[in-house]
């Protein structure tokens, strides 16, 4: 009873397959559902992904974060309805373009700040005030936010920065020198050190 | 379910359109898998995560093309707006516009359960759940079906695959 018409167990062609993905993209959007749409992004810091809520830019993730295991996370924490959506990620990645190609300073992006709580997400919103080629300790950040003895909870809240580069975690250093660690590893954040202070 | 939905698409878009196209030829098709993903997308918060994926898919698509098989129906004949349509049968222009004349002219029961299991590969429980019935008419169906389609498709064609 095996034998079918070979023609019934073919694969689609992939263009149309293609053309029907795009659509989904789209009827999402417009119909409300696209509550996490992300794409990646190649830098001169490895391949990045970005994701977005229709609040805001809410995670960039460098490539030795796990990129499936970020995607995994989102879908937990903040819904299930992710799918790959490349055009509400635009604005982010011509602004990472600029910022990596030294034309652009300060981010001007939309931000959802959701997947960090508290204290994280104090420090996290006080991070931008560190200018371009700046840099802080992690005492004085805590200092900044009002809590100067939270030293090692600013070190926590600069490990677990959902937005690394936009919301500028690489800016702040151990008072002990060297560049300290950092979420995209520390060759990543010598890196934007050393453009930013280009 | 707490997958990301792109992963879902990834793995079981192909599958879908494939048992789309048998049930209603290719052109109306991509109008049922539109409709059965997005209506998936919709739904997918709320799915078990222990739910078959895929099974959950097909009878999401099976609800899909009976709308469109009764919308068919509903249709007069032919107005003057669409006087040349296409035939909604097959690929245009496709050499194996003989096989799907013969998938169309199968009972709906036969082709959704041809369909559903040579196609998709479930097993019968599952059809039969969704098709309504037992595990054995809805293998009956499928063998109906296989069989109807060798005596009216002489094409060439005719190869093994996996059950």
């Amino acid at each position: 009873m095996n034998v079918i018409p070979d023609y019934l167990t073919s694969p689609s062609d992939a263009g149309t397959l293609a053309r029907l993905r795009a659509g989904l993209e789209r009827a999402a959007e417009a119909e409300g559902l696209l509550d996490v749409a992300y794409t990646t992004v190649d830098s001169p810091v490895g391949p990045l992904l970005l994701a977005a809520t229709p609040k805001g830019l809410v995670r960039v993730a460098y490539d030795i974060e796990d990129h499936d295991r970020v995607l995994n996370t989102l879908a937990q924490r903040l819904s299930p309805r992710v799918l790959r959506a490349p055009k509400r990620l635009d604005a982010a990645a011509r602004e990472l373009d600029e910022y990596f190609g030294g034309r652009r300073q300060a981010f001007d992006l939309p931000l959802d700040l959701s997947l960090s709580r508290g204290f994280r997400q104090l420090v996290q919103r006080h991070l931008p005030e560190i200018g371009y080629g700046q840099t802080r300790t992690y005492g004085q950040v805590a200092a900044l936010v009002g809590n100067p003895k939270a030293v090692r909870a600013v070190g926590t809240a600069c490990a677990t920065n959902p937005l690394p580069l936009v919301v500028p975690c690489h800016r702040v250093l151990p008072a002990s020198g060297g560049p300290g660690r950092y979420v995209g590893g520390q060759e990543a954040k010598v890196t934007l050190l050393t453009l930013e202070a280009g | 379910m707490s997958e990301p939905f792109e992963k879902v698409v990834a793995r079981h878009g192909d599958v879908v359109l494939r048992v789309c196209r048998v049930l209603l030829g290719a052109h109306d098709a991509e109008d049922a898998w539109s409709e059965t993903f997005l209506a998936a997308l919709r739904a997918y918060p709320d799915l078990p995560d222990t739910a078959n994926t895929e099974a959950w898919l097909v009878t999401i698509a099976h609800r899909k093309a009976i709308d469109v098989l009764r919308a068919r129906k509903r249709l007069p004949a032919p107005v003057e707006e669409v006087p040349e349509a296409p035939t909604a049968l097959g690929v245009p222009g496709d050499k194996d516009a003989d096989l799907w004349q013969a998938v169309a002219a199968l009972p709906d029961k036969q082709r959704q359960a041809v369909a559903y299991h040579y196609v998709a590969g479930l097993p019968y429980a599952e059809i039969a759940v969704i098709l309504g019935g037992t595990t054995d008419a809805a293998r009956r169906a499928a063998a109906d079906g296989i069989k109807s389609l060798r005596k009216n498709y002489q094409g060439a064609a005719m190869e093994g695959a996996p059950s």
